[in-house]
């Protein structure tokens, strides 16, 4: 124990020396002696929390541990993985499929667990795709993208994946605003006014298998929406969505849009909308978009094209929708545990606008309303306004939250995380990070109970905190101890691609769920070879089916012999292994796609076209035990119009291979 | 200092069993782990005919369940027949001609659904272990299908 303690001292004090004897100035002042021991998780212990962080352009969500930083996880979502085959394999290719067809890369921003009153309820975690636009839903036990579904009408869904209370909706806001896709898009930029339109997209998601449905979409004036936040407790009900560009340019927006002194917080009541479509108020609008679904049974994604989505436009409704000043090309627009207090960020802001959900209902009630825009009423910034924040810091951006009141809000311009208190608006405490926060949050902290405990910010340029790599450096989490009065840098750690928005989760509510295995007897695919004896290779004209197998430490069958240049040979691989943490890689020379990992239980299938004449190696990837390197076989590739007979085998010793048809 | 030694020891130890325990009986209650825990802090005991885990007696009629066995070749195509000959063949595994009399029905079934634990543990196990270099996966059997297995084992020895 004493040995454990010095070993703990040790660290912490050649941490702080070195920290100090690198830069004296700024980052070693930041870091206190402590720091080691409170991110120490010992070799084989549990982090506390886990982190998914979306991976921006990367496409891609990964997961931490915290207090460690430790990466556990890549899940890929809308991007290709050649890594775990997905998008590569027949099975998963259709989950990247869109109306444009398949699109194998985006860009996810923004990270939402699914809540149940409010809190984490640890089943499935949402992600958005912000250049096609679309919306993926990741099951929290297997840790897969298990649907995505795109979104028409919309040029980029930013605002998204955000969530209603009881993950009644997850709603989506094009950042672009465009021509809606039944009208004729054949249309003169700068008529933009006219022509261009903001959708609000409410998906629906089902209460027991989490299958996301477009329930309706709003449409509103052509703004740029930006984020989204989903009112909780007394605010359950409506939804508050950023948007910027209320001067509705289409050119150089740097400038343009940032001519007004205030763009608008949108509130939208989404139960009215509810209504109104239950009514039969919405219009049919035929459109196009892909809705893909990943079936645990088959292994295998589906993708369906939809025809029609449910809309109906915010000015024709008097009660749905209202606009609220918010100053300075508003950003994040957070909500607070108790749902009173909606937090107004302005980007080129030097305060940060507090809002009353109580002031708002009385200003929309007494139509304390400075006008309209687009028929939309706006309500006096006054009549919605708690108080404001003076003097924060420069450019705040993202605000989460935690038990006791306290608001935590990251600032790009002036790199600092400010906490400040929601009753008094004053400000208690501030940190730099390094450098230029984007997104911040806290355990739980944008639920009902935040846990006051950790606070990570991502930052978008790190310049000298790590060795350099070339021009392109690693972006970067900061994780801060807010158990006290003083927020305490205690890590830093690199992350992928560039990180958005992030949640931190108990691990309680996940880790005891997580699927260890697919039991083999409830595997549906319809290329399974349920054992060695299934094994076979079939032709059905220039197409071959091999029901393959694996297992530690050989492939059944691992010598083909009868494929024929021009041939279309799919490799459907099967691993029979039963036990966790056993995966089996395959791949074969010269293939073009990539390779396949296949989890226990699971039949994935790699599509290979021979163009040559000769023998081809194939192996398995995943190193699974003392005779890995033997895991391997031979394919011969014989020239188109051959008498080859097709047969597959094993081993002189393993049971002879049915024969070919 | 000795005895911190030994209370380490024995903390490290029940961890292992636990966490052996909860992996691999996924198909089973969870008095399993209880029984495991009973067994293995309890080293003198160690019975090497019956090996380690869940099963401390299991009763085997004189003449075979045929429904049983036929239950336990289907498992076996699916989960055992990629590394196990029926002759006395080695494979990857051992053959199993003979295993149902060469070890007993207690050894064969605490072998087959607590593998990982066996191995560690278990001299006759490890003694394998070092012929075939491989060890054998779990397979995450449930206990009627661990019996069923069993009773095709006597089938494959001549038990009619």
């Amino acid at each position: 124990m004493k040995k454990f303690n010095l070993l703990l001292i040790t660290i912490s004090v050649l941490t702080t020396i070195g920290l100090f004897s690198c830069k004296p100035k700024n980052a070693g002042n930041a870091v206190s002696g402590d720091a080691a021991g409170k991110t120490y998780v010992a070799p084989g212990k549990y982090d506390e929390f886990y982190n998914f962080v979306s991976g921006g352009f990367s496409g891609q969500m990964s997961v931490y541990g915290l207090p460690s930083g430790r990466l556990f996880r890549v899940i890929p979502v809308f991007s290709v993985d050649p890594e775990k085959g997905y998008g590569y394999s027949e099975e998963t290719k259709p989950m990247l499929n869109t109306s444009h067809g398949f699109v194998p890369w985006d860009d996810l921003h923004h990270v939402q667990m699914s809540k149940t009153e409010g809190d984490y309820d640890g089943r499935w975690a949402f992600g958005n795709a912000n250049n096609t636009p679309r919306i993926a839903r990741i099951d929290l036990k297997t840790f897969r993208t298990d649907e995505i579904i795109e979104l028409p009408n919309s040029g980029g869904n930013h605002s998204s994946p955000f969530i209603t209370e009881n993950t009644e909706y997850v709603v989506a806001g094009t950042r672009f605003s465009v021509p809606t896709d039944d009208a004729n898009g054949d249309v003169p930029i700068n008529t933009y006014k006219q022509n261009f339109k903001g959708t609000l997209s409410f998906v629906s998601v089902g209460k027991e298998d989490g299958k996301m449905q477009i329930a309706f979409q709003i449409v509103c004036p052509g703004v740029d929406f930006d984020l989204s936040r989903a009112g909780k407790g007394k605010s359950h009900g409506w939804f508050f969505f950023s948007c910027y560009n209320s001067e509705q340019a289409n050119s150089l927006l740097e400038v343009n849009a940032s001519q007004r002194d205030k763009d608008y917080i949108l509130a939208v009541n989404w139960k009215k909308a509810e209504e109104y479509i239950k009514a039969g108020k919405g219009r049919k609008q035929s459109v196009k978009y892909a809705h893909n679904t990943y079936n645990d049974a088959t292994h295998t994604a589906t993708s369906e094209i939809l025809n029609e989505v449910t809309v109906i436009d915010s000015k024709d409704f008097n009660d749905i929708c209202y606009l609220i000043p918010c100053p300075k090309s508003p950003h994040g627009c957070d909500v607070d545990p108790t749902g009173e207090y909606i937090v107004g960020s302005g980007k080129l802001a030097a305060l940060i606008p507090v809002f009353s959900f109580d002031k708002i209902q009385s200003a929309i009630a007494s139509k304390s309303f400075d006008g309209d825009y687009e028929g939309i009423p706006v309500i006096k910034y006054e009549s919605a306004l708690y108080g404001e924040v003076k003097k924060p810091g420069l450019g705040p951006l993202h605000t989460e939250f935690d038990n006791e009141g306290n608001a935590y809000t990251s600032f790009f311009v002036s790199s600092e995380v400010v906490k400040w208190n929601i009753k008094d608006l004053k400000v208690v405490d501030r940190v730099p990070t390094y450098y230029s926060v984007g997104h911040l949050c806290v355990s739980h902290g944008d639920t009902k109970n935040p846990k006051k405990k950790y606070l990570v910010a991502y930052n978008k340029i790190t310049k000298d905190r790590y060795l350099p790599t070339g021009p392109e450096l690693a972006q970067s989490a900061q994780l801060f101890d807010i158990s006290g009065d003083k927020m305490q840098m205690i890590l830093d750690f690199p992350t992928i691609g560039e990180p958005h928005y992030a949640q931190i989760i108990s691990a309680d509510l996940v880790k005891n769920v997580s699927t260890k295995i697919y039991k083999i007897e409830e595997n549906n695919h319809p290329y399974v070879a349920k054992g060695e004896k299934e094994t076979k290779v079939a032709r059905e004209g220039n197409k071959v089916h091999v029901y393959m197998t694996a297992i530690r430490s050989h492939l059944t069958p691992d010598n083909i012999e009868g494929i024929k240049v021009g041939d279309e040979v799919y490799f459907h691989v099967t691993n029979l292994e039963q036990d966790w943490d056993v995966p089996h890689g395959f791949a074969i020379k010269g293939a073009s796609n990539a390779e396949l990992l296949i989890m226990p239980g699971e039949t994935s299938t790699l599509k290979w076209n021979p163009t040559k004449v000769g023998i081809f190696p194939m192996y398995c990837t995943d190193f699974c035990s003392a005779l890995h390197q033997e895991m391997q076989g031979y394919i011969r590739v014989s020239p188109a119009g051959s008498n080859v007979p097709l047969t597959g085998t094993t081993g002189a010793t393993a049971p002879a291979a049915p024969e070919s048809k | 200092m000795k005895s911190i030694k030994k209370v380490f020891y024995v903390a490290l130890m029940s961890f292992i069993v636990v966490s052996c325990g909860s992996n691999s009986q996924k198909t089973t209650d969870s008095t399993s782990n209880q029984d495991e825990k009973e067994v293995s802090n309890d080293p003198p005991s160690y019975d090497p005919k019956r090996g380690t885990g869940k099963f401390t007696k299991v009763e085997v009629g004189e003449k075979l369940d045929e429904k049983m066995a036929t239950e336990g070749k289907k498992s076996y195509d699916v989960k055992c027949s990629s590394c196990h000959k029926l002759t006395d063949e080695k494979l990857v595994g051992p053959g199993w001609k003979g295993v149902s009399q060469k070890r007993t029905p207690e050894w064969i079934m605490n072998f087959i659904t607590n593998t990982d634990e066996m191995l560690n543990k278990d001299p006759e196990a490890q003694a394998q272990l070092e012929i075939c270099l491989v060890r054998m996966p779990n397979q995450n059997l449930g206990d009627d299908e661990a019996r069923h297995l069993l009773e095709f084992m006597r089938q494959n020895d001549g038990v009619k």
